[in-house]
């Protein structure tokens, strides 16, 4: 109708700052960590950045499809290790991996395209693990990536010749920094952003819950399931390497149930239907358990001294995280998003009630 | 040693194993066909009894009596654990029961690294479970043949009270048919708790026998147990009780198998095998060997 | 014996029930009847306890019986015999039957009373060791009521009865209804074959939507044209 569509013009600049206002709340934070942060400040935001890239990307997933990924870790781990793989210079290769097939022993790529071929192999074994186990119904699939995770575990310890097994695997180049993550966290948020604010997707998200609805689609759920699960991956195992290349060694214990239950425990607090949520939930959870981390050393309460208390802080966060779904099962924001447009518009004007 | 011989030898093994496993998988099975959750905090119940058991001989109690008061810490621990975390989120999704019990798992775990340290420590095993016989070739551990015979024993009585008791009874009809069962006027929650507790006991008296095999106990020792027991009851039947059972004995039959037949450099991949064929399983044949009747969530 | 009083019942945000008010005398066999959907089922679960209302009062011999648990309300005496059958598929008949009973301390009664639901429905003591998933559709409802009838409750549910029947075992199982009936059991019959259940009841409701829209005893409702063309196919 004539108002809606003079509406639209006029709330064109609105937009644009509602979009613009969390973009640049987001890039606040790689400009803090160059500028005026402490080392270990800049630490914690580049893992923050990290960490919101693994939760918006396993979200564009669960949120989409309604269905839970309990293996997106095993990405991440086939994202940091086929990126160092390919990036560390061929000298380390010879003296870390010296057993490493001759094709991969020469090759030697720099940052960003041994990033997208980590991604690509992780989405590609995405597509064939999807084809298995997209098909499955609610927590049949989830077992089913947990299987997946075990695999993965099972193979990178056993895989010797590429990921020195259980042991540390060292001598990654040093690539990532504040920029290359924050960079990747605007492509993450903005491709979350257009799958599920799609009409498509918020159809998808609509339907979610409706179990016999979604078996009306039959045949179309492992196509409609298999591109976000795809894309995800390729993201997740991106976040990956970026992880990989700023941690410089790791062992495949990383990328296990904790890593699991710490990513879910932030997508969970924050809402699973929610990119914003996911944002904050991390945020949340990170600075929390950071907090949690240097109490667990012990500390002084004046009249009498905490011992050592490792592991508090994983209590903590599982204690949080049951909290959450006991009292407020969707979480902070359930599967709405911030509108920041609200922002811009005067209370009472009769434009703000035009969607709902 | 013939081939026979080496059979039987393999047998033995997977007997074993495969009892361990199916004890395990019985708890996993008897939550989930009620409760349609998957608890993997179940594997820490076998952490918890051995942590007791351990203590409690260290103190000096009589090993007879050290095993009945740990299966009943085992239960009891069951019961709390449902009555804290399961019962508040009852009727949620599956899949937000299934995360909660790895929120537990964290819990039960980290806490005993808390109170306990990370550090495994020695279990005082008992002579009599570290014998070992020599029958020709072959080569029998004792705590194998316990871990069997116990099994067994259990398994008989566990299938007497489900058939013959009022409460077991009103426990396979709540899996079959929840609605109805409230119908009958049967008490949900004790049937649940029931349920748990029995589980639970089983899960102690794995837990026990494992660590009789292994010689030592640490706080993350039921992680991988309980993923192998749920993968024996889901090529089983997942929520049904002989599926559980039968589950149990297959995987053992095939772990045993998969680690005879696997060339050598390939046997450290059994485990993703046994994953594999999980994956195989919920695909092909979700209702596991025995096809438990799935139940329309409609 | 049964009374509701103003009861609403929601599913979330759609009220199925609105302001439902009814009663059932002792000895009585009252009917409910309506279209798919007008809330008769919800209406027995509400009672039985499987659904609470969130306004209104349902009293059972003048003790409020709307916030009880089904455990508490089976234990004064009412049985509820679902929509669909609900047997117990896994369980042998033989087990159903004992669990209608499984409140019950009296042995001896239990075994009367099995007896007697075996002279009932012949066929059960043929397949009593038969799982019940196999029993045929007509089979199945038989034992439903059976398993109902072992509680030796004072009111009985029975919802839907003749559902997906053939006409034979319909009508032996309003036989049996009428039995009981002459035997001086209360019932609240929801039925979708309002010409049977009409037959046999004293008196009926006409729900729709969620409303009670007619009351009356059922020979006023047999002749009554609007009944008849809307649930009678006349």
């Amino acid at each position: 109708m004539n108002t809606a569509a003079n509406a639209t013009t006029a709330f064109d600049w609105r937009r644009w700052a509602g979009a613009a206002l969390p973009v640049l709340m987001i890039l606040a934070l790689p400009i803090f960590a160059d500028h005026g942060a402490s080392a270990y400040q800049h630490r914690v935001i580049v893992i923050l950045g990290i960490d919101i890239m693994l939760v918006v990307s396993l979200n564009l997933f669960n949120g989409f499809t309604g269905v839970f990924s309990l293996g997106h870790v095993g990405f991440m781990a086939l994202g940091a290790y086929a990126s160092a793989i390919l990036s560390m210079p061929v000298a380390h290769k010879a003296i870390n991996l010296p057993d490493l097939p001759v094709w991969l022993a020469h090759v030697e790529l720099s940052f960003l395209p041994a990033t997208l071929v980590a991604g690509l192999f992780a989405m590609v074994v995405a597509c064939i693990i999807g084809l298995a186990v997209l098909r499955l119904s609610g927590h049949y699939v989830a077992v089913a990536t947990l299987s997946f995770l075990v695999i993965v575990r099972v193979v990178l310890i056993n895989a010797t010749p590429f990921t020195r097994g259980s042991r540390t695997f060292f001598g990654t180049p040093a690539y990532t920094n504040v920029w290359w993550v924050y960079a990747w966290v605007a492509v993450t948020i903005y491709l979350a952003w257009r799958m599920l604010r799609s009409p498509y997707g918020r159809a998808m998200l609509a339907q979610r819950e409706d179990r016999v609805a979604a078996r009306a689609v039959g045949v179309q759920v492992l196509r409609t399931r298999l591109g976000p699960f795809a894309l995800s991956a390729f993201l997740t195992a991106v976040a990956g390497a970026l992880w990989g290349h700023y941690i410089l060694s790791f062992s495949p214990n990383a990328f296990y149930f904790t890593e699991t239950f710490t990513i879910i425990t932030m997508l969970v607090v924050g809402g699973m239907g929610s990119i914003s949520g996911s944002v904050i939930g991390t945020i949340l959870i990170v600075v929390l358990s950071e907090v949690l981390r240097n109490l667990e050393g012990g500390f002084d309460l004046g009249f009498m001294q905490v011992p050592p208390l490792y592991g508090l802080s994983q209590i903590l966060m599982a204690v949080a995280f049951i909290s959450v779904l006991v009292f407020r099962r969707e979480g902070l924001l359930g599967y709405r998003e911030i509108d920041f447009t609200r922002l811009f518009v005067r209370r009472g004007d009769p434009r703000n009630e035009r969607e709902a | 040693m013939s081939l026979t011989e080496y059979g039987l030898q393999q047998a033995i093994n997977a007997l074993s194993i495969g009892s361990l496993y199916a004890l395990m998988a019985i708890g996993l099975a008897m939550v989930f066909g009620i409760l349609r959750l998957i608890n993997f905090a179940h594997g820490d119940l076998m952490m918890v009894a051995s942590y007791a058991a351990l203590f409690m001989l260290l103190a000096g109690l009589p090993f007879w009596m050290v095993v009945i008061l740990a299966v009943i810490v085992g239960a009891l621990a069951g019961m709390l654990m449902e009555r804290v975390a399961y019962r508040p989120i009852r009727g949620a999704p599956d899949v937000a029961m299934l995360l909660t019990s790895f929120a537990v798992t964290i819990i039960l775990e980290n806490g005993a690294v808390m109170l306990i340290g990370a550090r495994s420590r020695p279990f005082p095993v008992p002579d009599f479970l570290r014998q070992v016989y020599h029958l020709g070739n072959l080569t029998v551990a004792s705590v194998n043949v316990v871990a069997i015979i116990s099994t067994a024993i259990l398994l008989v009585a566990l299938t007497l009270f489900v058939t013959r008791t009022d409460t077991g009874i009103s426990m396979r009809a709540a899996a079959d048919d929840m609605t109805a069962a409230q119908l009958m006027g049967i008490r949900i929650n004790r049937v649940i708790a029931a349920a748990f507790a029995i589980g639970s006991g089983l899960a102690a008296v794995a837990g026990l026998l494992w660590t009789a095999k292994v010689g030592k106990v640490d706080p993350y020792m039921g992680f991988f147990p309980v993923l192998k027991a749920f993968v024996a009851a889901v090529i089983g039947g997942f929520g049904t009780i002989p599926g559980a059972v039968v589950g149990g004995f297959v995987l053992g039959i095939l772990e045993i198998s998969l680690q005879a037949l696997l060339p050598g450099d390939w046997s450290s991949y059994r485990d993703a095998f046994v994953f594999g064929i999980l994956i195989v399983v919920l695909l092909v044949r979700p209702n596991g060997i025995m096809g438990a009747r799935v139940r329309e969530e409609i | 014996m049964l009374e509701l009083h103003q009861v609403e019942v929601c599913y979330g945000a759609i009220r199925a029930l609105t302001d439902l008010s009814l009663h059932v005398a002792e000895g009585e066999l009252v009917t409910l009847i309506g279209s798919n959907g007008a809330g008769k089922t919800t209406t027995l679960r509400a009672i039985s306890g499987l659904l609470r209302p969130r306004h209104g009062t349902i009293l059972y011999e003048g003790e409020a019986i709307h916030a009880l648990t089904p455990f508490h309300i089976v234990q004064r005496g009412i049985a509820h015999c679902p929509e669909g059958r609900h047997i117990f598929a896994n369980l042998s008949v033989d087990e159903n039957l004992r669990l209608g009973a499984v409140q019950r301390r009296d042995r001896d009664g239990v075994q009367q009373d099995r007896e007697w639901v075996c002279e009932l429905f012949p066929v059960l003591k043929e397949r009593v060791s038969q799982l019940g998933g196999t029993l045929s559709g007509g089979e199945q409802q038989m034992l439903a009521i059976a398993r109902a009838l072992m509680s030796r409750p004072r009111l009985l549910l029975l919802d839907e009865p003749s559902l997906g029947l053939a006409p034979v075992l319909v009508d032996t199982i309003f036989e049996v209804l009428r039995k009981l009936k002459e035997a001086g059991r209360t019932i609240l019959l929801v039925e979708q074959n309002a010409r049977l259940a009409l037959e046999i009841a004293d008196r009926g409701y006409v729900l729709e939507t969620g409303r009670l829209i007619l009351d009356d005893s059922a020979a006023a409702l047999r002749g009554n044209a609007d009944v008849e063309r809307a649930y009678l196919g006349g």
